[in-house]
């Protein structure tokens, strides 16, 4: 059983390697080349998060943040399953599902800030001060496509997922944000076949090497 | 819309132009301004113009060659050593040669 700290550190862990991979999958492909590489640099940013969370969370459980992140079987992952939906080419769910984490992230580690344990609290104002550039880049989307027909269709469909992202004690703040009816959240739970396809990917050049190979 | 960035590198430098790129309004082009020129920590400030705004100015004409109005046009070194030639005091000549600008060396 492994302890509350390591949890929420895993939740959070979890959520933004998986997200900082879904959003890669744009890289080459997004809708214009500057918009490729800011949404690229944002990937890159989530999963830089990801590596300080894992490492922490290695202190905890041993190990190092390469093994958590790449060394366990699919279920035993714990991230939302907002993160995990696979959407590419549609780029309106895409940025519908970055405005709505965004949100929800930002009410998650505001708390987090306020941890009485310190070191969460670090890591937390540390991974919000890059957080910033992620939210502005997407209300100017929000500002934009708020008024698309494709949009709103997408938020109204994962709004049930970006309540499963924040414990159960936070979700009244993102619906008052986000301005929508909280609804019965999809839950963190053993992850389902589109993340098994994602983690095939992610874990194949680490499972392919010889245990404790140097990169 | 294309936009033009000038960043700088450390306080009380010039602003340098650094490239340019697409972005349909000024929110987008701030976060790409931002993206491009400074997420590595390569500036300490930018300017983001967008190009509509800059009045390029390309055309001097110069019919009648007066280089002389150039910082670097007129080289007097030529000039100095007919001179000497003509007045035969070449050696004070080297003496003055020496004082003058690198510039004006040639």
């Amino acid at each position: 059983m492994i302890s509350e700290r390591a949890q929420l550190l895993l939740n959070l862990a979890d959520d933004e390697l998986i997200l900082g991979w879904r959003n890669s999958e744009w890289t080459g492909i997004a809708p214009f080349l500057e918009e490729d590489v800011a949404f690229s640099s944002i990937a890159q940013n989530e999963i830089g998060h990801a590596r300080a969370l894992y490492e922490r969370a290695a202190r905890d459980l041993g190990g190092d943040a390469d093994s958590i992140a790449f060394d366990r079987e699919p279920e035993e992952y714990r991230c939302a399953p907002l993160v995990q939906l696979r959407l590419v080419p549609d780029w309106a769910r895409t940025i519908a599902r970055h405005v709505l984490y965004e949100t929800a992230d930002a009410i998650r580690i505001e708390r987090l800030k306020q941890h009485d344990d310190g070191e969460l609290a670090g890591i937390a104002a540390k991974i919000e001060r890059e957080e910033v550039y992620h939210r502005l880049h997407a209300e100017m989307w929000l500002e934009r496509l708020r008024e698309e027909e494709r949009y709103t269709d997408a938020v109204e469909e994962l709004w049930p997922y970006a309540l499963g992202v924040l414990e159960p004690g936070l979700r009244p703040v993102l619906a008052e944000r986000v301005g929508h009816e909280e609804v019965d959240a999809v839950e963190r739970t053993a992850p389902g076949a589109e993340f098994v396809a994602l983690w095939e990917e992610m874990t194949m050049v680490r499972r392919s090497a010889p245990v404790g190979a140097q990169w | 819309m294309i936009w033009e960035v000038f960043r700088q590198e450390r306080k009380g430098q010039p602003f340098v132009h650094g490239g340019s790129f697409h972005a349909p309004d000024k929110e987008f082009a701030d976060a790409y301004a931002r993206e491009f020129y400074a997420r590595r920590q390569e500036s300490v400030a930018l300017w983001v113009v967008p190009r509509d705004a800059i009045h390029a100015i390309e055309e001097f004409p110069d019919e009648f060659d007066l280089k002389y109005r150039r910082v670097d046009g007129y080289s007097i070194k030529a000039r100095l050593k007919e001179a000497r030639a003509r007045a035969g005091t070449a050696q004070r000549a080297d003496a003055e040669t020496d004082a003058l600008s690198p510039s004006e060396r040639g």
